[in-house]
């Protein structure tokens, strides 16, 4: 459905635009329908980057996006099938209007023959498909509203438009663990309608409690890809495994990721961005970057 | 009641529309009241005053130098002119160039300041350095080589200059507002929304800092008084007609401080005093109308 090919975003930094910093380097993956993917780095990986590609808020400057085969262009109909729910909801709605006023703006755009009646119907069952109650959250300003309140509501304003293509960025990074669990099962009930979900965020456990796959991000690269499971329970990159070591657990003392002593990549002479270590399991040379065999 | 019911019920209903919401909010701020019943107040005397007094003011009536008294309100001048009719027709005009070269002022300033901090890029270059060159540009001397040449004297000539050279810094001002609100998350909302350039600066964007608009109107209406004054001093005002400004200065010439007319000086002094500052106040209680956090219920 959704196709990154070698996708990469440089920008130009320095006092006249003479430095450059690759913030996304090469990157490639599928998403496809009902199926959850977590893109999973740390800060300053590019993960959000990617998703502002997808989105169409910022131009790639190299690379392929498609949807559905067709390059991804910003507008008003590649917006019905793809829509974004961004990290800090506070910051997603205008502060000086109301918070359903989100929902008036896809009216307008995308149905404005729709009689009223019809549209509140629709409205109330968008919200009760995001398991919000109609009554409570219409006609509030966004800071009279939780943050969990506000994020469902965007997903709900994202179900309206009958979207294929999810891409949430961050999207519970700013709630507490109760509410992020109401999010992150709302998630889960638009895989199971068919909708692909690009799942952004640098906490490892709801990727894996999300995910079908999993593609880790390093510096604007990808150092491993693959079916989460493989990824989570076989992690073939020294990367993979500090992160992996570097969550906390309970009932287990801390421990460091082993060292890993052959390189995947150069011991079976691979060439290219990535090796296939398994079938859909795909992992980056083991140097940390500084590969002479990278091409 | 608790105070918590008293507040709730205070609530205008859910489905008031924004307008009629900030109507709601507006008719009870004291600080917009009170601002703008005194703006309304002298803009009344500038509309009506002229009808009840003489239509020629300049004119010689009675004797000179003769204090306020019930025929002459405000007295009159060294030349025996009346005060009144003099400050009701010099608001007229004072309003006239305010809001004239205000709101020019207000428009180009706002079209480049939204243009420049949304598009960003080349685009911002190019109007930033329009801004900035029209920032250093001697506004006066242009002024006096333009009268030179052209010998344009009336109002709304006047006005238009004042627009058209003291837009620059409302430019800047704006232009940065919009640059720290377009990496918000709601423009890329609104994008998402299938909203264009002009529908994200006018309705994401503008709305955002209406207050703040309205104050740097207000600001640009005050200065375009203050400016004609200033012209209307060093002898560019316009010829035919009178102003608070050239009240001022003619009191100054004929020394009226020196002899003691305060009442020559003061009504005009006073007036451009309380016209900018009650629109002062009136911006601020906007504020709490327009920004639902500043509500004090």
């Amino acid at each position: 459905m959704l196709r990154l090919d070698n996708v990469t975003k440089v920008y130009k930094v320095g006092a006249f635009g003479g430095k450059t910093l690759t913030a996304v380097d090469r990157v490639s993956f599928d998403v496809r329908p009902g199926e959850v993917v977590s893109l999973i780095g740390e800060s300053g990986s590019g993960k959000s980057t990617l998703g502002r590609m997808i989105l169409g808020l910022v131009p790639a400057s190299g690379g392929s996006i498609t949807f559905e085969g067709t390059p991804v262009k910003p507008g008003k109909a590649y917006y019905r099938n793809v829509q974004g729910v961004f990290q800090d909801p506070f910051s997603t709605f205008n502060p000086v209007f109301k918070a359903d006023r989100v929902f008036a703006m896809i009216r307008e755009a995308y149905f404005p023959g729709v009689a009223d009646a019809d549209w509140t119907a629709r409205l109330r069952t968008a919200l009760q498909d995001v398991r919000l109650d109609p009554d409570q959250v219409l006609g509030k300003f966004p800071h009279q509203l939780s943050g969990g309140q506000l994020q469902r509501l965007l997903i709900a304003r994202a179900l309206l438009l009958d979207i294929r293509l999810l891409v949430a960025d961050e999207i519970t990074s700013m709630l507490d663990a109760s509410t992020r669990i109401d999010v992150l099962n709302v998630l889960a009930d638009l895989k199971e309608r068919g909708l692909g979900v690009l799942y952004i965020t640098h906490d490892l456990s709801l990727g894996h409690y999300l995910a079908e796959r999993t593609v880790v991000l390093r510096h604007g690269e990808v150092v491993e890809t693959g079916v989460t499971e493989a990824v989570f329970t076989r992690p073939l990159h020294p990367y993979t495994r500090q992160l992996l070591a570097a969550v906390p657990r309970m009932h287990a003392p801390w421990e460091d990721a082993e060292p890993v002593e052959t390189c995947l990549y150069h011991k079976h002479g691979a060439t290219g961005r990535l090796y296939a270590a398994a079938e859909d399991h795909l992992v980056a040379c083991a140097r940390l970057g500084d590969c002479p065999k990278e091409s | 009641m608790t105070a918590l019911q008293e507040v709730a019920t205070r609530k205008p209903p859910a489905s008031a529309s924004v307008r009629r919401e900030a109507l709601y909010f507006a008719l009870r701020n004291p600080k917009l009241l009170i601002g703008a019943a005194i703006v309304l107040l002298f803009l009344l005397a500038g509309l009506v005053g002229p009808l009840l007094v003489s239509a020629t003011p300049n004119e010689y009536v009675g004797k000179p130098m003769d204090p306020p008294s019930s025929e002459y309100w405000f007295g009159t001048t060294t030349f025996g002119q009346d005060v009144f009719a003099q400050f009701v027709h010099g608001l007229r005009t004072t309003f006239l160039v305010g809001v004239l070269g205000g709101g020019i002022a207000a428009i180009v300033g706002m079209m480049v300041g939204f243009v420049a901090g949304y598009r960003g890029g080349l685009v911002d270059e190019v109007l930033n350095m329009i801004t900035n060159i029209i920032l250093v540009l001697p506004a006066l001397a242009v002024l006096l080589i333009i009268n030179a040449y052209l010998g344009i004297r009336s109002v709304g000539a006047q006005a238009l200059f004042i627009g058209l050279t003291s837009w620059p810094w409302a430019a800047r001002a704006i232009r940065a507002q919009t640059f720290s609100l377009r990496g918000r998350d709601f423009v890329d909302l609104a994008r998402l929304s299938g909203a264009n350039t002009w529908k994200i600066i006018t309705r994401e964007i503008g709305p955002n800092m209406s207050s703040y608009l309205l104050l740097t109107f207000i600001l640009l209406f005050g200065n375009s008084i203050l400016i004609a004054s200033s012209l209307d001093f060093i002898g560019l005002g316009p010829t035919e007609g009178v102003s608070l400004g050239l009240m001022l200065q003619n009191a100054s010439q004929w020394s009226a401080m020196q002899l003691g007319l305060w009442w020559w000086f003061i009504p005009p002094g006073a007036a451009i005093t309380a016209i900018v500052g009650a629109l002062y106040v009136a911006n601020v209680g906007l504020d709490e109308v327009f920004n639902p956090k500043l509500r004090q219920t």
